[in-house]
This record gives C-alpha cells, sequence and structure tokens, in this order.
C-alpha cells in the first residue's frame, strides 16, 4: 500500500530525511520512533504531499504522491498531522461536514460517515460547540475524527496520542488496533509502550536514517540485556558470586546491580550463541550445587527503551 | 470547481461567524458615504452622476481590500491549518481560488449595499444609467485586483500586519502610476508606459461609462498574475 523509495528531503545545507527506504502493507500497523527532529514529521509530511522531496519516491496505493497523481494518492489517505490543526472558528459538526464536503461524501453516505466518527470518537456530546471552546483532548478527537471520516485504506497519523489523558490514550490505541486489521496505519510516537502495545511493526529513525525495522520483538531482541538473567541471593558476598557463576561455560560475564547486607542482585549474561533454557539450567543447577539461597529469578526479555537508546543515541556520549 | 466552491463556502462562513464582517460592511458604508459628500461634494457638483462616488473607489478599497484579504493565508500559516488544507485531496490552485472567491464574493456584497446611493441620484435628478453600471462593473473588478496582491502578501508571512502593509504599498503604487498629480512629474513617454500598468488609468473608462474589453483583461490579468504569484510562493514555501 505504501511503497517508499531512498526518499530524501534537504532544507539548504541540512539534510532531514537522508535516504529512507520501507514499505508497508495492508494489515500492519507501523510504529515510527525517534528522537524530536530525527526526520519522522518530514516523512510523513512528503508521504502526505505536503512537502515535496528533494529526491527519491513514494507511492501511495500505486500513486506517485509527487506528481500528477498526488490527488488520487491524496484520495486513499488520512492523516492527522502532528499538534492536530483546526479551524477554531466552526463547530465540530460544520468541520466534519466541510471535510466530507472535500472528501466527495455525499447525501445519506456523508450523514452516515458523519455520524460514525462522532461515535467513534466520542464527540456526541461537543456536536454543536465551536471548536476554540473544546479541551485539548477533544481537539485532538476531531482531527483524528477528521483523518478517518471517509474510511480511508491508508492513515498516516503524526503523534495521535500526544497530550491526550490515559484514558483517552487507551481509547484512541485500541481504535487503531482494530483499524489496523483492515487498512496500512503508520503513526510516529514518543512512547514505547504504545509501540509493543499496537504495533505490528516498529521502525527506529535517528539523523533521517532508518536504523531498525523490524516487529517489536525482533526489536528488543537487539538489545544488550536481551537474554540475560537477574538473580536475587542471599547469604553470599557479590564477588564470591561473580566468580563462581564466571567459571560456568555458558556465562559470558557478570554484574553485580545492587550490593545489600542482605542480599545481592546480579545480571549474567549469555555466552555467544547459548540458548536461553542452557543459560537457565546451568545457572539453577550451580545455586542449588553451592547451596546459595535464591530469592529471584528471571529472564529478561530485553525493553524497547534501551533498544531505542543504543541505537540513537550520539556517538560522543 | 466544485471544490473550490467548498472552500469559498467554508470562508465565507468563517467570515461573518465573526463580527469582523458587519463591522467591515458598517465602515465602508460609512467611509464610501463620508468621500462621496465631504470630500466628493456630491452636492455642490449639481450633476446627476455617481461619479463623485466612484472617484474615490481606488483610495478606499485602499486599506479596506487589504484589511479583508490579509488573512486569507497567514491565518492558515498561523493556526498551522495549512498542512491540513493542502494535504487534502484538492490541488493548491483550488484553495487559493476559492479563498479568494469567498473574499471577493464578500467585498461584491458590500458593495452592493451602496445601492441606496442610486436611489438618491435617480431621486435628485436623471442621471445616465452607463456611468453607474460601468463604475460599479469596474469597482468590482478594482477591488478583485487589491484582493489578488493581498492574497499573495497575505500567502508571504504569518503575520497579518506584514502582510496588510506590503500590499498597501503595492496597491498605492498602481494607483500613484496613474495619478495625474504624479503622472504630470515625469517626462511624456514614461508616462504611456507607467500609467498604463495603473489601475487609475483603467478605471477612469469604466467610470466615463466605457466598458472596454482592454479593461476587463487588464483587471483580469492582474488577478491571474497576483493568484499565481500565491501559487508559487505557497509551493516554495512548502519546499523550503
Amino acid at each position: 500500500m505504501i511503497e517508499i523509495n531512498n526518499l530524501r528531503k534537504s532544507f539548504g545545507p541540512k539534510v532531514a530525511v537522508d535516504g529512507v527506504t520501507f514499505n508497508v502493507q495492508k494489515g500492519e500497523i507501523m510504529g515510527f520512533l525517534g528522537p524530536n527532529g530525527a526526520g519522522k514529521s518530514t516523512t510523513m509530511r512528503m508521504l502526505t504531499g505536503f512537502i515535496p522531496p528533494t529526491d527519491g519516491k513514494a507511492y501511495v496505493g500505486g500513486y506517485d504522491i509527487d506528481g500528477d497523481q498526488s490527488i488520487e494518492a491524496r484520495r486513499l489517505m488520512g492523516y492527522l498531522p502532528e499538534a492536530a490543526p483546526l479551524y477554531p472558528d466552526m463547530t465540530v459538526l460544520n468541520f466534519l461536514n466541510f471535510v466530507a464536503d472535500i472528501r466527495d461524501l455525499q447525501g445519506e453516505q456523508k450523514r452516515k460517515a458523519v455520524d460514525r466518527v462522532i461515535e467513534l470518537c466520542f464527540l456526541e456530546g461537543v456536536r454543536h460547540q465551536s471548536i476554540d471552546t473544546l479541551s485539548k483532548g477533544y481537539r485532538h478527537r476531531t482531527c483524528f475524527a477528521q483523518s478517518i471520516i471517509h474510511d480511508p485504506p491508508i492513515l498516516i497519523m503524526d503523534e495521535p496520542t500526544d497530550g491526550l489523558d490515559p484514558n483517552q490514550k487507551f481509547e484512541v490505541r485500541s481504535i487503531i488496533r482494530r483499524m489496523g486489521e483492515k487498512k496500512a496505519i503508520i503513526f510516529s510516537t514518543h512512547i514505547l509502550e504504545e509501540v509493543e502495545a499496537v504495533c505490528s511493526r516498529a521502525m527506529i529513525i535517528d539523523r533521517g536514517k532508518i536504523v531498525a525495522n523490524g516487529t517489536p520483538e525482533e526489536l528488543k531482541a537487539k538489545s544488550e540485556y536481551a537474554g540475560t538473567v537477574t538473580l536475587r541471593l542471599s547469604g553470599i558476598s557479590a564477588s564470591k558470586a561473580s566468580k563462581r557463576l564466571g567459571d560456568l561455560d555458558e556465562v559470558r560475564k557478570t554484574t553485580t546491580l545492587e550490593e545489600g547486607d542482605s542480599a545481592v542482585s546480579l545480571r549474567v549474561f549469555p555466552k555467544e550463541g547459548k540458548k536461553r533454557a542452557e543459560l537457565a539450567r546451568a545457572l539453577v543447577s550451580c545455586v542449588t550445587q553451592e547451596n546459595w539461597q535464591l530469592e529471584d529469578f528471571h529472564t529478561e526479555e530485553g525493553r524497547l527503551d534501551d533498544v531505542f537508546r543504543q541505537l540513537t543515541e550520539p556517538e560522543t556520549a | 470547481m466544485r471544490h473550490s466552491w467548498i472552500i469559498a463556502k467554508r470562508e465565507l462562513t468563517a467570515f461573518f461567524a465573526s463580527p469582523v464582517a458587519y463591522v467591515f460592511i458598517v465602515i465602508f458604508l460609512l467611509m464610501a458615504g463620508f468621500f462621496t459628500f465631504n470630500l466628493g461634494n456630491f452636492f455642490e457638483r449639481n450633476e446627476a452622476s455617481l461619479d463623485a462616488f466612484f472617484v474615490w473607489h481606488p483610495w478606499l478599497y485602499l486599506f479596506l481590500v487589504p484589511a479583508i484579504g490579509m488573512r486569507l493565508w497567514a491565518e492558515e500559516r498561523r493556526q498551522n491549518t495549512m498542512e491540513f488544507l493542502l494535504t487534502l485531496p484538492i490541488t493548491s490552485w483550488q484553495a487559493i481560488v476559492g479563498k479568494f472567491l469567498a473574499s471577493w464574493a464578500f467585498l461584491a456584497l458590500a458593495l452592493a449595499l451602496t445601492f441606496p446611493m442610486i436611489f438618491t441620484v435617480g431621486y435628485l435628478g436623471n442621471p445616465d444609467p452607463g456611468p453607474i453600471i460601468g463604475g460599479y462593473i469596474g469597482s468590482f473588478l478594482l477591488a478583485g485586483s487589491y484582493l489578488a496582491i493581498t492574497s499573495m502578501t497575505s500567502a508571504m508571512t504569518r503575520n497579518q500586519v506584514v502582510s496588510f502593509i506590503i500590499s498597501v504599498v503595492i496597491c498605492l503604487f498602481l494607483v500613484l502610476a496613474g495619478w495625474p498629480p504624479v503622472t504630470q512629474m515625469l517626462g511624456t513617454w514614461l508616462v504611456e508606459i507607467i500609467s498604463s500598468f495603473s489601475v487609475m488609468t483603467h478605471f477612469e473608462n469604466f467610470r466615463k461609462g466605457i466598458v472596454d474589453l482592454q479593461d476587463i483583461v487588464f483587471f483580469l490579468s492582474v488577478m491571474g498574475f497576483f493568484l499565481f504569484a500565491t501559487s508559487v510562493i505557497i509551493r516554495s514555501h512548502r519546499t523550503n
């Protein structure tokens, strides 16, 4: 549905997006991650036809977004811009009717479409209210409603949950997840747990380049902590335990997380190529042999936070 | 065209949703009256014509049209709605034309509300209808030309005041280029060229009741040119 090929955008000497290539299929929800200024919004603006790319191509539903077919491409898309801009002098209903008109919805079809999004986005209570009197959450949902009014096969959303309270965030996420079954969706966010909760695929962009692209599980596996085991032992000093565990065949190294009076916490890194179960078995048998008091034992999945920081932190830091 | 119409409809609704529209109409009518009766010496002229009314229009519009047009695009940029508007499935040209037509229609309404002038002069004497019809057509085209200029300056900035000032300056130039006190200062051959670009020269024919295709083409070209300039500025704003 969405096909982006070596897309570039430079503003004068500054390169905002530096050769981005990816595809999004129907039924996929792609989470777009990256630090501020990494090029997320610029990529989305190019994809929706707001700013023309300096170089490269982007196709939406087979239509080139920068050319004669750009209008066709835009018909297939719903777009929620960053900060959800709206016309403050209109009422919610007038605004949605205006968008429905522009999107060529007419008569009964238009009325149904407007009613559907009002219900879906919980706007019933503010239907006739002027937009400038709405709270931030309502404004955001009005703009969200605007983007899905024509039930587009493709949805592009720039920080759709920004500025919403936790309940509203939850609602918007579940709407996105439900719609994702039949649409191709791209959304950007700063909230990493959102990616795990909603996305079938995640992409991290840094300084205009894609640094990671895969399922949330694949990305998490990139964490240096993925597959490590955290142990909590009592009645033994950290250095002794580390030394004993470090001698095991399966263990690459251990680090001390915490050393208290009664207990110590250790993180154990597996050797390259060792399976999770092998490490766990080896550790448990070692603990039993030594007769240590085991208080806690768990295997780390790896966290997106860590991967995000690993991949996007400036080299100088 | 349908899309331009939808845009125009939204603009007009937004206009009338705020008190600005009504305030503008009142000011416009008061000013038109003031210019006609006080500065134009409507009664002292002892003529059954509306020339005292139309002769001031290039000056009257000089401030009032930029005041209406300055928000066209500057507001869109300030509210960040430009990104929303221009990612809808319409061309930027359709949006530019729609917005322009809405404001032009509004100015036409304000102009139409000066109809009591026609009754006044008709009651007082037996006016020649030619110059009155010509005057209204010319005035309408003149307002459109100023508006197209303001549309361009409005696209240049997110600050409405800046847009207002620049458009007043450009419009003033188009007025002065054909204003007798200025043209008399210049050499003869130069005057011909410069004053042919002035709205004054072309508006004068309408006031005399001459509706010449050449003058209509002039005003329409001014509008076309500045609306095109608007689209170029919007495009370059998106690129950078």
